[in-house]
Parts: structure tokens; sequence; C-alpha cells
């Protein structure tokens, strides 16, 4: 009995705020985890689609977004924010105050840009309370420019452009375009150094839907190809340890001035279709940094409790 | 009263297509001069695929946007400087912003037909800042005429004070362009326009099918410059007003003289209508599709032009590279079958 309390004692508290796509999905992976338990589910509305299916999933829901964490802080660790870029703002703030650790889904950048792949340690050992997922097709592209960075130190341009279904793409993603685009073109040039970058994303309306898909180009004065195809293939390795479904469609290949890259993400259709590879993948990212974390607070725990006996 | 037409001339935007975005400064000033002698009231500029477009991805422009806007803006007085975008190429601090300060009078902000609620906060800020704001639903014969409306509504709702549809494919007859129209005019208070592709040499019928249903803004090209097949001919369409009896404000003289500019101006000149074009038009694809199939019908050794028909059947839009392998694996199938039982019965 004790033992079994411990057990789920150990897990980190999760709160999810936003009750979308890709708040509904974490909800199955959060379910999923070993490390993870959620806590709180919280949207605006117990008729939307994500709330209904939270409610038959037996998590903890309210209508009350933030609100039911400050109502009761106690309730979570950790906190998704799956609302909106303009909404974290506001949510972190908050959040800050009362001393959580944040997980942000939007694209407001306000925290520490991760990518599992790149900067998981990093990111935890800065001690930054705010985690930010850059976008969708960041976690898509940016291993990729940084992969071929590793390589050629000084490229002089990367674009990346990403089509999703139009399905896959809720009203925040859509509302959020401008956003989309910032802080993928920032973090690009962030983690490749690439001196221009820039970010394009279609809404692909074609039925049956198209799968997430993103192609990279870089401009690069005499690229070495093969070390950039070992640089990039070891990259995939990584992130298919968190991101199952990534797969290298084109190799890095050579087409003029230009190496160009294509990838595609198949979801693991936990809440929608296998063709929202883009949820998958952000959400896959962002559950691979809060298991980090979860094990990383136990690890500290334990050390405090053996300090405690020695003591 | 005769009947007035708000003329939009995107030679200097969709035109650039048709030189994979190199045209040249002097190409500006100079068809710039000719629109705004002859009376032409808006004139749109830009990268093809509009602001913000350039890239590896559907072509680096030869001009940046700034360029292409300051030397568009000294060259037009009485015409009014119009600009397209893509909200997904651009962004409203990179982009629109720019443009309100280099003086744009009408922006045409643009999705695919059924993705209207994209344009929401870019259609927004151009008003904020007391700009005029159009909405441009792109391939909307992809759409019914309910779809189109509940989606231009939507615009109309984030405060476009015009909408135009495309017919980016050059797919439609004249009915369909009444059937839309007015189903557009009759569900909505803001003015409707349509901008013609001429795959099927019906850009300029669809046109005065498209005013007679109660639409009054027309989209034209100088000698039909434009993506694939052209867009509908900005000289005839002038031309063929006046007879009507339409009230265009442009002179007839001075825009044939423009199209005689525009021939020495801008190398290679006026798009044909392509057999490929023919075929996209048929069957309702983007001709951008070309590569790709011609790649899938040579691997699949099946008729390109089937892939197309095909495709049209499915639905296809630009992006859906895989449905192409499909689409061939599967006539190559059929043809294998058909072959066969022809064999047994021999």
């Amino acid at each position: 009995m004790k033992t079994a309390h411990m057990t789920t004692a150990k897990k980190l508290k999760i709160a999810i705020i936003g009750s979308g796509n890709i708040g509904t999905d974490l909800l199955i992976k959060v379910m999923r985890s070993e490390h993870l338990t959620c806590t709180l589910f919280a949207g605006r509305n117990f008729n939307s689609t994500g709330m209904k299916r939270a409610n038959a999933l037996g998590a903890t829901i309210s209508d009350r977004g933030i609100e039911a964490i400050v109502n009761d802080p106690s309730i979570c660790d950790l906190v998704f924010d799956c609302t909106s870029a303009h909404a974290h703002a506001q949510h972190w703030a908050v959040l800050d105050k009362l001393g959580k650790t944040v997980i942000d889904m939007t694209p407001a950048k306000l925290g520490e840009f991760c990518i599992p792949a790149i900067n998981a340690d990093q990111c935890l050992a800065s001690g930054t309370r705010n985690i930010n997922m850059i976008t969708c097709g960041g976690q898509s592209s940016i291993p990729i420019g940084y992969a071929i960075s590793r390589v050629h130190a000084d490229i002089d341009y990367i674009e990346v452009a990403s089509s999703i279904a139009s399905r896959s793409a809720g009203p925040a993603t859509r509302y959020n375009l401008d956003e989309y685009i910032e802080t993928t073109q920032d973090a690009l040039q962030r983690f490749s150094g690439a001196k221009r970058t820039k970010a394009i994303l279609i809404l692909n309306p074609a039925h049956p839907p198209i799968d997430m898909q993103t192609t990279i180009y870089a401009k690069i004065a005499q690229p070495d190809l093969p070390a950039i195809r070992a640089s990039v293939a070891e990259m995939v390795e990584t992130l298919k340890k968190y991101v199952p479904g990534y797969q290298l469609i084109v190799p890095p290949t050579i087409e003029g001035d230009k190496v160009t890259t294509t990838i595609k993400v198949l979801g693991a259709g936990d809440y929608l279709p296998q063709y929202a590879g883009n949820l998958d993948i952000i959400n896959c990212a962002a559950i691979a940094m809060a298991e980090l974390i979860a094990k990383s607070a136990r690890s500290i725990e334990s050390a405090h409790s053996v300090a405690a006996k020695e003591a | 009263m005769a009947k007035k037409i708000l003329i939009s001339d995107p030679t200097l935007r969709d035109g650039n297509h048709a030189v994979r975005h190199q045209l040249s400064r002097e190409s500006f000033i100079a068809y710039c001069k000719a629109a705004e002698a002859a009376g032409v009231p808006i004139v749109e500029v830009g990268h093809g695929n509009g602001l913000g477009a350039s890239s590896l991805l559907v072509g680096e422009c030869r001009l940046s946007d700034d360029e292409i806007l300051a030397i568009s803006r000294q060259n037009l007085t009485r015409s009014r400087l119009g600009i397209h975008v893509i909200p997904g190429f651009c962004t409203i601090k990179h982009d629109l912003a720019k443009a309100v300060e280099a003086g744009v009078d009408v922006f045409r902000i643009a999705s695919h037909c059924t993705e209207a609620d994209i344009t929401d906060r870019h259609i927004g800020y151009v008003r904020e800042a007391g700009k005029e704001a159009f909405g441009v639903l792109m391939m909307s014969h992809m759409a019914s005429p309910a779809i189109l409306l509940e989606e231009a509504k939507k615009m109309e709702s984030y405060g476009a004070e015009a909408i135009i549809i495309m017919d980016s494919a050059g797919a439609y007859f004249p009915e369909d362009v009444t059937e839309r129209i007015s189903t557009l005019v009759d569900g909505l208070s803001i003015p409707v326009g349509f901008h013609g592709h001429n795959n099927l040499g019906m850009a300029v019928i669809n046109s005065v099918h498209a005013v007679n249903a109660g639409a009054t803004i027309i989209d034209g090209t100088i000698r039909g410059f434009g993506a694939g097949a052209g867009n509908t001919q900005l000289e005839v369409l002038v031309a063929v007003f006046e007879r009507m009896g339409f009230e265009t404000g442009i002179d007839l003289y001075k825009i044939l003289d423009a199209a005689d500019i525009a021939e020495k101006e801008f190398n290679p000149v006026a798009p044909s209508i392509s057999p490929l074009s023919i075929v996209s038009g048929l069957a309702g694809v983007f001709s951008g599709f070309a590569k790709p199939v011609g790649r899938a019908a040579v691997d699949y050794n099946v008729d390109l032009r089937d892939i197309f028909f095909a495709l049209g059947k499915r639905n296809a839009v630009a992006g859906q590279e895989s449905l192409i392998i499909e689409v061939a694996r599967d006539l190559a199938a059929e043809k294998d079958a058909q072959q066969g039982t022809t064999g047994k019965k021999g």
C-alpha cells in the first residue's frame, strides 16, 4: 500500500491549460507516461470536444482556465500552456509568482527555446522555469539546420517550409501564424547560426489530409555533402528516440547553390489522426522535457533523503 | 447610367510568375508609367506569390520588396498602388508594416478558398492603418458556392472592403462564374470581384459573366502576362467593356499603347495556352504539378494527361506530391489489368 502510494507520489503532477488539439493530445500522452500524471485539465467550455474527451478519459477537468491553478496552486508541479501566444504572456506572469515550471506550447517565446535533441540538458541545467517549445515546424526543421551547422558553421541562409493538413491547425494556430513564422525564424537563427533565416507555413486543405512535411533549404558555399549526410542521419536517430514517426524523405541533396532536405512526421494518432505529425512532434518534445524534469526532481529528492538520513 | 467597373491590374505581380520573378527595375518603371498614362485605377506589384514570398520554395525575386514598392510608388500618382499577400509567407511586422510605410493604397489579403480565417489579423491591421483591404479567395473552383460565401463572410467580418475570387487553375466555365458571383453578391454587403486565368480561353467571357452577375471589380493583366496560361487580357477587357457600355475609366488607345510597350519590355512575351495549360484547366489542377507529374508518367509508363485528370477527380492541391505517385501507380495497375484481360481473350 505504502509502496503504491510512493510510486504515485513520485510522478510529476501536470496541469494542462487549453483544451484544443494540442492540450487534448498531450493529455493522452501524459496518461501513458510512467513519470507524469495529469492532475488538472483546464479549458473554458465543458462542451468543447477536448473537454468531453478529457472527461471521458477520467481527467480532473475545469472550465476556469488558469484560475483553476490560482485557486489551488498545490494541484500541479508543472504546467503545459496550450493556449495562445497572447494568453501565455498573462499566464506566465501568474504562474511565475506561484513558482510553477511552465512548458510553453505557444510561439510566445518568453522562455528558453528548447529542442530536446539539441539542448535538453542545457535547459535543465539553466534552471529556467519557462521552457518554450518554439513551434511544430521548428521542432521538425531546426534539428536538421543544427545538424548542417555542425559541419558548416557559416551558413548564409536557411529556409524552412512546412506543409500541414488544414484540419490539424486549430483556431489558435491559425490566429498565431505571424508568431509561428517569427518564432521559428528566430529559433532557427539561434540554433543554426545562419546569417538569414526564413520560415513558411502552408495550410493544405487536401482530402485525404496530407502528412506533415518540412523541407529545409540551406545556402552553403562548397558544401561537404558526405559530412552533412552523416550529421543529419545521426540527428534523425536522436529525434526518433522521442518522435517515433520522424522520417527522412529526401536526404541532404545538392540542388544548384543549395542543399535541400525533406522530412516527414507521422503522428502517433493519439488524439488527431496520423497526418497531424505537427501536433505530435511538438507534443513528443514537450513530454520528453517534462519526463526529464520529473526524473531530475526525483533524483534531487532522493539525494535529499539520503542527506537527511546521514544527518 | 453606365455600370462602373473597377479594374485592378496585377501585371507587375502575377506577370512575375511568367518570368520566374525576374522582372527588372526598368520593366517596373516602364509599365507603371504606361498604366498611369492609361488611367488604370489599381496597379498591383510584387513577387508572383506576393509580399514576403521571395524564397527558395517558390522562387527568389530579382528585386527586393522594398525596391519594388519604392520604384512603383515613385511612378504612380493617379493610379493606386496595390499589393497581394498570403499569410504564412508574410507577416504583419515584417511585410505589411513596411508596405504601409511605403505608401501602398490597396492591400489584397489572400488565402486558399477554404482558409479565410488566416487573414483575420492581417485584414484588421490594414484597416487600422487606415488603408483599403480586399479579401482574396484563391483556387476558388475547389469550393462550392455556399462554402465560398461562408469564407467570404469571414473576411467581410474581419473588415475586408471587397472580396475577389480567383480562378487560379483557369477551370471555370461562364455558368460556374455566374453561380458563384451571384451567390456572393446576394450574400455580402461589400463589392465582389473576379480574377480569371485563361487555360481554356474563357478568361474574358468569364469576366463578362462575372460583371453581368453583379461583380464590380475585375482583374486583368496586359497581354495576359501571368502564371501558367496567363490571366484575363487587360486590353481586350477594356475594349469589350467599352463596347458593352461599362465604364472603366481606362483610355482605350493608351492601354493599347501599354500593350505595345509591354511586348517590348517583358521578355519572354505574353504566355500562350500550352497543351499542359489546357489539361490543367480541364482537370482543375494547379499547373505547378507539371514537373512531378512528368516524372511519375515516365516512372510508371502512363500518360501524363491521365494523371492530371485523375488528380482532378481527387481534388489534388499543391503539396500533395505523394498523391501523384499513388495515382500513377493505380493507373499503371489498371493498364496492366486491361492488357492482361485482352491477352487472355486473344
